[in-house]
């Protein structure tokens, strides 16, 4: 193939299509590179029959291929037909492999041995990467497979599953559900245990193989693939088994050093980073563009919007308006000042410290995310104990912080270019303090994850985010009339640490005196007492522990370790001595915090020395719930079950309150002195089902309660995110007759979750909606607050946070 | 600590309180004091002829009495009408129960001790009946819940049947390639159990002539008389059959407690409409003869 083509397109997936059919019709000559033997991959492998969303809304499609909601059958059948009739030329089962030349001569090894030339590379694949490969002798037989489209396909097989994390769990489970397929599936795990796998999973995998379903054979790895066998090293030596099929779930691996190998620069070296784009989402590497998921947007509609725009572009419009231009301006309507979008974007990148970094690109991005805001001198931004975990950043103007609730005068100022909230978007806790604007001013508020993301991707943003919440932070713990000034010394020597669960910052019987901020996650306070570990208290994110040895002197009185994974601040004892015979109002409220602390000691040890058993039974119920991860909830469902009457009325009441499908399994989860944690969400201080969600649909509301807003497309990371297994995928059953046509007439299914057999028999509706996540909202926007907890006839089901659980009052339980 | 307590207006964290001893008795203090002014009242009045349900006082104890009941009766509603607002099951639990015994104070005074064999007695009785079951209810959910919990350790209901039918799979699979009689018998097992069964069953877990039990013993006499080959093959799906036995005992015994725990309801319950029609033909009729 000799023939240059103006523009390469690596990838069929919406980004790249798009690109590709915008090519075509403008009659650019172009190739469009597909690894597989059909278009968009991605979407190829969604589930069968999956609703595919179009968000956002407001957002319009600029696109020579149609896209509207709908089945993933129906999405991929329209883009077929775009593409025939664009006359896309697609070569499919052409993976690039390497990427060589420079701008106007760029060679595209492919995997097949080909070499394409291109003037320009457009790279469209997406983040999902390649699968890892079996590296065994035979593993390019044709009978070993990557993925798993429909487990019912394959009848009386014998199937080795390679893989021990949920993808190869599920596959093993899917492949023996069927009896009557009568598969021979064994699951290969290279470890002992199921650590990276959820715990359902797990259990029906061990209730599969107790029944004689799956064969798992641990601490195992292939060596050798042949057609009909497989020779596998087990820890008893080599076995050789007979096998038809083998699917290899062993994880994938992110295309990032593919395209780095094409001298693409990263903006860090953070797993979530995203490649360095211009405006016109060109790499560092001159003809090389970077579009769709890889250029950090995972929306289906932004990939095909971008597809058209970097033709363009590469065409030489560089003065079209992206699609997002109507709703960045109407974001930016009703601001003072008249300026127009680019001009905001750039007026803000140079104002706000934390932006410094950004490209044009990123700004746009950014400011998709986030918002702009006007406040007039005096008005409140937020008040203290709102929960948000937002940042500012004030391009204009300055606020006032009120660090003393009781004397609203006593301020802090912060000026323009800075960041305030920061303390939120670390612990994801409550605002510590009113704010209010000290003169008219301009400030961006950015939602906690698109500040995260930020961090990973821009260095200096992430510096500077960490300094001055360092910084804040110990004044918010401290208070006392601190200012920034008085801190220099103490943080001079301040040291970030990340603290494994387990782990002990401070142990008992040491000697040490430095005091640890706890910057994020959770502490427990343990003590021997009598030769047992007791223990004595819960210090949550935002608090400080070893105060004692600081002032008084004198060897650790207790151990303190981290109930999960946590980052803590160390300060060196001599200079934050020094600060307290400066500062006779901390040293007073220190010495009264510890005195408080002391008794609480003193009371647990003095409750040992009489009751024994009651210390027992309360530190034993403390570390089962920290075991079972409370350390890391805001706020958890927890039933007493010497209360509980078994009568779900605290399920039907979150089903009724809750377009009928209930957010919480009563019966799941662990148990312990009849204390029952059901599988209902926590609220985590850190919610993993945020980290990855397409849409940005998990938010933090006013009361700290984690929820899924409409926006959710049904993609299910954050199920699979979630480690606490609360999320479900489902769509709201029909409507229910209303509850006194049930009480007079026995009309419908009655209060609660309706049944399958009812759901069924109703009419369908006429437009098809999709599976959504599904999760406990707290009852969000409920002035009652949580149903379940209100429909509780005996008291059994209690909503609590941590600090407040893990207290003395349990001794009490222990006691009656 | 270094935290403070919520400021939204949305109640959040709850008490850990069991419906009885809720806010420190408040409705045990209530009833106790409805009661104690009630009795006062019954021996200062001056009733003449005699006190009963036609004097002034008996009019006013024989109105909050009926109001009592009705809105009793309606904790049946409440319980199932999840609404958004400030509303607490157990405190209106704990208020039904308690406030629920003082009626035995407040109707028997209001009857001024005149019984006999008519609808008011009717009503009266009804009454204590349902108090009685109510009575019943409040043992259960003290005593029963600790048994609910111990049964079934961290196994949900949808695992027990689960387990049971991948048993009943298993049972299958074993006894494949058996004769026609032997295939019978495990048929029985198969096809015949009932986990369950009606609502006397599950009260006094009675379950002697439970199929699965049945088939054991016939597989176990099978066994005795079969060849080397044949007898293992039938010990396989014995031991199958006898976990299916323990996995049915302990789904049978949790429905069990839950039966214990719902028995008296069906007293409760019927008992409440009767007397809530006998206490309408009572009203109406006393204002009839009027
Ligand atoms: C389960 C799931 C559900 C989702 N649901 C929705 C939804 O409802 N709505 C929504 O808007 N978004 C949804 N998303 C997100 C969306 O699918 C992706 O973000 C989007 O497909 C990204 O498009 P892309 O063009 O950037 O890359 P992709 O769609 O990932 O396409 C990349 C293509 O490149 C090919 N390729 C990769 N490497 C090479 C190579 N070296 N050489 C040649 N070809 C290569 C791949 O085979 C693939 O076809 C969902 C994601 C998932 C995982
Ligand atoms: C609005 C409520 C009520 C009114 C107006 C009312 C009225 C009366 C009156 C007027 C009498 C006297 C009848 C007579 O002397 O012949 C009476 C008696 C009586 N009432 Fe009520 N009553 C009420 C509620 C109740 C309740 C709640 C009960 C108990 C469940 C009850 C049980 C009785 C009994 C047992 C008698 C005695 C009957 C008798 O005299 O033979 N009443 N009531
Ligand atoms: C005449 C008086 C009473 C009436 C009319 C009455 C009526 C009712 C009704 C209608 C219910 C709802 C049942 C359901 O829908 O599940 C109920 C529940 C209950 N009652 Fe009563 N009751 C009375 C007195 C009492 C008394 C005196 C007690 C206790 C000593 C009591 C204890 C209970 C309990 C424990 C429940 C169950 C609550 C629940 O699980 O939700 N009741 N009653
Ligand atoms: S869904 Fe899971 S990860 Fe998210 S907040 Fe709830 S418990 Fe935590
Ligand atoms: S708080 Fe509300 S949404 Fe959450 S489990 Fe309870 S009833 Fe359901
Ligand atoms: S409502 Fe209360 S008593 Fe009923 S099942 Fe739920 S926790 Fe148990």
């Amino acid at each position: 193939m000799s023939e240059t083509f103006r523009i390469a397109i690596v990838g069929s997936g919406p980004s790249g299509l798009s690109a590709a059919a915008h090519a075509a019709a403008k009659g650019i000559s172009h190739v469009l590179l597909e690894k597989t033997d059909h278009l968009s991959d991605t979407i190829y492998r969604y589930q069968k029959g999956k609703h595919v969303m179009a968000t956002p809304a407001q957002l319009v499609l600029r696109s020579d291929c149609d896209f509207a909601a709908g089945k993933r059958e129906a999405v991929l059948e329209q883009w077929n037909a775009d593409a025939r009739k664009a006359g896309v030329n697609v070569l499919y089962n052409a993976e690039a492999k390497a990427i060589t030349g420079a701008k106007g001569d760029f060679s595209i090894a492919l995997t097949n041995g080909d070499v394409i030339k291109a003037e320009t590379i457009i790279l469209a694949i997406g983040t999902q990467g390649n699968p890892n490969l079996m590296r065994c002798d035979g593993a390019s037989l044709p009978h070993v497979q990557y993925s798993l489209d429909d487990p019912a396909a394959f009848i009386d097989e014998h199937i080795f599953v390679f893989g021990g994390g949920d993808a190869g769990i599920e596959n093993a489970l899917g492949l023996a559900a069927d009896q009557a397929q009568a598969n021979v599936v064994t699951l290969v795990n290279r470890s002992a245990d199921f650590a990276r796998a959820k715990e359902a999973n797990v259990k029906a995998l061990m209730q599969a193989r107790d029944n004689g379903r799956i064969t798992i054979l641990a601490e195992t790895t292939p060596s050798l693939i042949e057609a009909g066998w497989v020779t596998v090293d087990t820890p008893q030596g080599s076995a050789r088994h007979k096998c038809d099929r083998i699917i290899a779930r062993m994880g994938s691996s992110p295309p990032r050093k593919f395209v780095e190998a094409a001298g693409i620069a990263f903006t860090s070296d953070a797993p979530s980073a995203f490649p360095h784009l211009s405006a016109t989402f060109e790499t560092t590497t001159p003809g090389i563009y970077v579009i769709g998921a890889l250029a950090g947007y995972p929306l289906i509609k932004h990939c095909m919007n971008q597809g058209h725009d970097v033709v363009e572009y590469i065409d030489g419009r560089t003065d079209l308006k992206p699609a997002d231009e109507p709703i960045l301006e109407a974001k930016l309507a009703g601001l003072p000042g008249r300026m127009s979008v680019s001009e905001w974007l750039e007026y803000l990148r140079s104002r706000v410290e934390i932006l410094y970094g950004l490209s044009a690109l990123q700004m746009r991005e950014f400011l998709l995310d986030s918002d702009v805001r006007a406040f007039r001198a005096g008005e409140t931004i937020f008040e203290r104990n709102m929960i948000g975990s937002s940042l500012f950043g004030i391009a204009q103007g300055s606020v006032r912080v009120e660090i003393d609730p009781k004397n609203p005068s006593n301020t802090v100022p912060i000026g323009a270019g800075s960041i305030f909230g920061e303390v939120g978007l670390i612990s994801g806790r409550r605002r510590g303090a009113t704010i209010r604007a000290g003169e008219d001013c301009i400030v961006v508020e950015i939602p906690r994850t698109a500040a995260l993301k930020l961090m990973a991707q821009v260095a200096e943003a992430r510096e500077t985010v960490n300094r001055i919440t360092t910084e804040r932070q110990i004044l918010q713990i401290f208070k006392s009339g601190l200012a920034p000034s008085d801190l220099e010394e103490v943080l001079a020597g301040a040291q970030v640490m990340e603290v494994r669960p387990g782990q002990a910052i401070i142990k008992e019987g040491e000697l040490g005196d430095d005091l640890y901020i706890i910057r994020s996650g959770s502490m427990i306070v343990e003590k021997a007492v009598g030769g047992k570990q007791v223990f004595m208290s819960y210090v949550p994110a935002g608090s400080y522990s070893g105060e004692m040895a600081m002032i008084d002197g004198g060897p650790r009185t207790a151990t303190v370790k981290a109930a999960i994974r946590s980052q803590v601040v160390r300060l060196p004892a001599d200079p934050f001595r020094k600060l307290l015979a400066r500062k006779p109002d901390l040293d007073a409220k220190m010495r009264g915090d510890m005195a408080a602390r002391r008794q609480v000691n003193a009371f647990v040890e003095d409750q040992k020395d009489s009751f024994d058993g009651v210390v027992d039974m309360y530190s034993s119920v403390a570390s089962f719930l920290i075991d079972q991860g409370i350390g890391e909830a805001t706020d958890v469902l927890l039933i007493d079950e010497s209360l509980c009457v078994g009568c779900d009325n605290c399920e039907k009441a979150c089903a009724d309150s809750h377009e009928g499908l209930s957010r919480l399994n009563r019966e799941a989860g662990k148990t312990y002195a009849k204390i029952h944690v059901p599988t209902s969400c926590r609220h985590c201080e850190h919610p993993y089902c945020m980290t990855d969600c397409p849409p940005n649909a998990i938010q933090r509301g006013p009361d700290g309660e984690v929820f899924i807003s409409d926006a959710c497309i049904g993609c299910g990371n954050c199920q699979r995110n979630c480690p606490y297994d609360v999320i479900q995928m489902d769509k709201p059953p029909p409507e229910k007759p209303g509850l006194l046509s049930w009480m007079l007439f026995g009309k419908g299914p009655g209060p609660g979750e309706p049944d399958k057999a009812w759901r069924e028999k109703q009419p369908k509706p006429a437009v098809e909606k999709g599976k959504v996540a599904i999760k406990c909202d707290m009852c969000i926007g409920k002035a009652g607050g949580p149903a379940c907890v209100r429909a509780c006839p005996t008291g059994a089901a209690i909503r609590v946070s941590p600090e407040d659980f893990l207290s003395v009052a349990l001794l009490d339980r222990g006691a009656n | 600590m270094a935290r403070s307590a919520t400021v939204s207006q949305r109640r959040r964290s709850s008490t850990h309180e069991s419906f009885l001893r809720h806010k420190g008795f408040l409705f045990l203090k209530v009833a106790v004091f409805v009661c104690v002014a009630a009795v006062a009242a019954y021996f200062f009045q001056h009733a003449r002829p005699r006190p009963g349900g036609g004097t002034p006082l008996g009019y006013f104890l024989g109105t909050v009495g009926a109001g009592l009941i009705v809105w009793l009766a309606l904790l049946g509603v409440r319980k199932r009408a999840v609404s958004s607002g400030h509303y607490s099951l157990k405190a209106w639990v704990s208020a039904h129960v308690y406030l629920g015994l003082s009626l035995i104070v407040i109707a028997t005074l209001h009857t001024g001790f005149q019984f006999g064999w008519n609808v008011h007695t009717l009503a009266y009785g009804l009454m204590l009946l349902v108090i009685a079951s109510g009575a019943i209810g409040v043992w259960a959910y003290v005593a029963l819940p600790a048994r609910l919990s111990e049964n079934r350790g961290e196994t949900t209901r949808k695992q027990m049947l689960a387990q049971i039918q991948s048993l009943d799979e298993l049972i299958h699979e074993a006894a494949q390639g058996f004769p026609r009689d032997t295939a019978a018998i495990v048929r029985i097992s198969l096809e015949q159990t009932d986990i369950g069964g009606g609502f006397w069953r599950r009260l006094f877990e009675d379950y002697r002539d439970c199929a699965n039990l049945r088939a054991l013993r016939e597989i176990e006499a099978a066994q005795r008389t079969a060849g080397a080959h044949e007898a293992k093959a039938l010990g396989e799906v014995a031991v199958l059959m006898r976990r299916k036995g323990d996995a049915l005992g302990l789904a049978r015994r949790q429905m069990h407690i839950t039966a214990l725990l719902e028995a008296w309801l069906f007293v409760h319950v019927p008992a409440t409409f009767a007397l809530l029609a006998a206490l309408t033909v009572h009203i109406v009729s006393v204002f009839a003869y009027w």
